[in-house]
């Protein structure tokens, strides 16, 4: 049995936006029966060209369902710039995660949305020069490129998980893995960090003063600004700015740009950084 | 709120005099049987009579029980002893519908060098059996056919099977796993060498299963060891299991009747009455030629996994050969060999009955399955409510 989280199981016997919107802006049916997963997407715009109805039917599993759902909920009141950055990510954060097995349903809903907003803005739903790399679950080497950059993907497996690429003939596995390879060759992304072991609070607070010391602080000195810890509560990090930084309008860029990113890389990817309320 | 448990093909409870019978043996009865003692010696007698017991059950000498740890092992030991004795032949004949302890291990055994042949099935999941006997050649070490099929219950003329395989001095070994207990077993009107049984499935607990090896057939063990089973098979006997399974091989005797009555109307009650209140769906696989207590129906347009789960919500347990549930991205390899098309695979359930299941609980399922499916079809964007189906064609669909 899957373990979904109660937000899934919610959106799975509780779904939001069943249907298809009347007249709609955008629609976008992907997937296939034949895949196991099927979606199909429609939306309404309002006067102000923000998303005001947004409806989903779906053929597949609970977190299938419980995905398409999420997608509604997250996209309302949205303008289309702002819903084509939402990522599969996105969609399963919003539900508290997926299992890794079921990460395509997340996908195909993101795919359903970009296709939807396409489809709204008069595109062709498909890119020329797109090349079916999984014959089985007919997947694009373009939409398995974006699941690999935007998830840190490096294994097949994992694209398999993703966007289900791979996963029947496994004929196309050297294909998936070239396109990973290609990805990481062209410099972007970064593989994602080993995952660290839970730290306690002392060795916590130990290793973000020690990267304040040695990674952050050399920079904004640099710039002739500077920053103190102040205190760490549980995954909050207080920090105060000093010197340039503590007059500089680019500060909260910076903060969280800069001395959080660093902070969550060499310590824990939890990690929020706050500044001390002046 | 009661668990209504129709998944007795995935595992069964352990039956109330199984329990008791077996508990003594964890505590008061620990002896190992091959001590010399007589406090290990008792434990020895029992495990004989439990052997007996099982050898009752299937119509076979108790020196024919070989005791294993599951029905996996089992088959393992009878496929891969077979490559062993006959060094020579490198072909193995077996289906496309097989269980995963036999269709892995030979497509393991595909990639180290052996020759299979897959036979296929037709659309009610049987055999050609004109083609089943044009399959065997003088290279074929051993024939692997199941005796009822765990997703479906379709049932494999395995009998008949053997004795061709006989006539051309083959082995023959059945996956016998969802049978025993559940249909009449006869290993002396039969000429099947090797026959493997699976305690969980006869209400017997996990870890202990049994291969029956004919007497005369020559077999290699695969777990080397002490000179347990007489050197057939190492390793301290699982006591308490054994006892335990020696025991549901009484119970099953006695209860083959009803579960080819009563059971067997129940099946039957539940598998008309889901087929007459919901449109679009089908049974899947001969409904003759079938276990008792087994019932495999797809329910179109709509995905296993979200079935399972809404009946959870009323402790309704079943299975599902959607994709979604295999762990796998494709849906159940039996429905597939079948060719039932995508948009029934994928909806497909199986119900499977015990002897413990009451007309109540199939009436309550008879009830609350209809708005399950129902509801789910709503969401479907290949379902259109009038019971008509959305502009697919067959071609879309294969």
């Amino acid at each position: 049995m899957w373990e979904y989280t109660d937000k899934v199981k919610d959106h799975f016997l509780n779904p939001r936006n069943v249907g298809e919107v009347e007249n709609p802006d955008g629609v976008a049916e992907v997937g296939s029966i034949a895949c196991g997963d099927a979606l199909k997407f429609t939306f309404k715009l309002d006067e102000n060209k923000r998303i005001k109805e947004a409806k989903f039917k779906t053929f597949g599993c609970a977190s299938a369902i419980a995905s398409a759902s999420a997608l509604t909920e997250l996209v309302k009141g949205m303008t289309l710039e702002e819903a084509i950055k939402v990522t599969n990510k996105d969609i399963s954060d919003y539900l508290g995660g997926l299992p890794e097995e079921k990460m395509h349903c997340s996908v195909l809903g993101q795919q359903a949305l970009e296709q939807a907003i396409a489809n709204c803005k008069g595109a062709p739903a498909k890119e020329p020069g797109e090349e079916i790399v999984c014959e089985c679950f007919g997947v694009t080497d373009r939409e398995i490129e974006r699941a690999i950059r935007e998830n840190h993907l490096t294994a097949v497996e994992e694209v398999t998980n993703y966007t289900k690429a791979g996963g029947g003939c496994t004929n196309c596995h050297e294909k998936i893995k070239a396109i990973i390879d290609r990805v990481y060759a062209a410099g972007e992304p970064e593989p994602p960090k080993e995952t660290k072991p839970k730290l306690s609070n002392i060795q916590k607070i130990r290793m973000i003063e020690e990267a304040i010391d040695k990674e952050i602080r050399p920079s904004l000195k640099q710039d002739g600004g500077n920053i103190d810890l102040i205190d760490v509560i549980g995954n909050r990090v207080i920090v105060a700015t000093r010197g340039a930084c503590a007059v500089c309008k680019a500060s909260q860029l910076t903060l969280k740009g800069f001395v959080e990113y660093k902070l969550r890389e060499l310590v824990s990817p939890d990690l929020v950084v706050e500044e001390e309320p002046k | 709120m009661k668990t209504i448990y129709l998944d007795n093909n995935a595992t069964t409870q352990v039956a109330p005099e199984v329990m008791e019978a077996m508990l003594p043996y964890f505590h008061e009865l620990y002896g190992n049987p091959s001590s010399m003692h007589s406090f290990g010696g008792q434990v020895a007698k029992t495990i004989r009579e439990a052997r007996e017991r099982v050898a009752a059950l299937i119509g076979a000498d108790p020196e024919e029980i070989i005791f294993t740890s599951c029905g996996t092992e089992s088959d393992n030991t009878a496929i891969l002893s077979a490559l062993s004795v006959y060094p020579e032949k490198r072909h193995i004949v077996t289906s496309r519908v097989e269980h995963p302890a036999v269709k892995v291990l030979c497509e393991y055994l595909k990639e180290r060098g052996c020759i299979v042949t897959e036979l296929p099935v037709d659309s009610e999941g049987r055999i050609d059996m004109e083609l089943y006997e044009r399959s065997l050649s003088k290279d074929t070490a051993i024939v692997s056919l199941m005796w009822a099929n765990n997703e479906t219950g379709v049932i494999f003329p395995v009998e008949k099977a053997a004795q061709i395989a006989r006539d051309k001095g083959i082995l023959f070994h059945t996956d016998a796993v969802q049978a025993v207990g559940k249909i009449p077993i006869n290993m002396r009107k039969n000429s099947i060498d090797m026959l493997s049984l699976s305690g969980h499935k006869l209400h017997a607990p996990k870890g202990v299963g049994v291969l029956y090896v004919r007497k005369g057939t020559r077999f290699s063990p695969f777990i080397i060891g002490g000179h347990q089973e007489k050197g057939r098979r190492g390793g301290t006997e699982n006591t308490a299991s054994i006892i335990a399974l020696g025991k549901a091989c009484e119970l099953a005797a006695h209860n083959m009747d009803e579960e080819n009555t009563r059971v067997k109307y129940l099946r039957d009650k539940l598998e008309n009455g889901l087929l007459k209140s919901i449109p679009n769906c089908k049974v899947n696989g001969d409904r003759i030629n079938r276990l008792p207590n087994t019932t495999n129906i797809s329910f179109e347009f709509i995905e296993g996994e979200g079935i399972l789960l809404l009946m959870d919500q009323f402790n309704i347990c079943a299975s599902s050969g959607s994709a979604c549930t295999s762990g796998s991205l494709q849906p159940s390899h039996v429905l597939r060999a079948m060719g039932v098309p995508f948009t029934m695979a994928h909806g497909s359930v199986r119900f499977s009955l015990s002897v413990y299941n009451t007309e109540e609980e199939i009436d309550f399922v008879i009830a609350k399955l209809p708005p399950i499916i129902a509801r789910l079809r709503e969401m479907s964007p290949y379902w259109k409510a009038e019971g008509s189906v959305c502009g697919i064609r067959d071609t879309d669909t294969q």
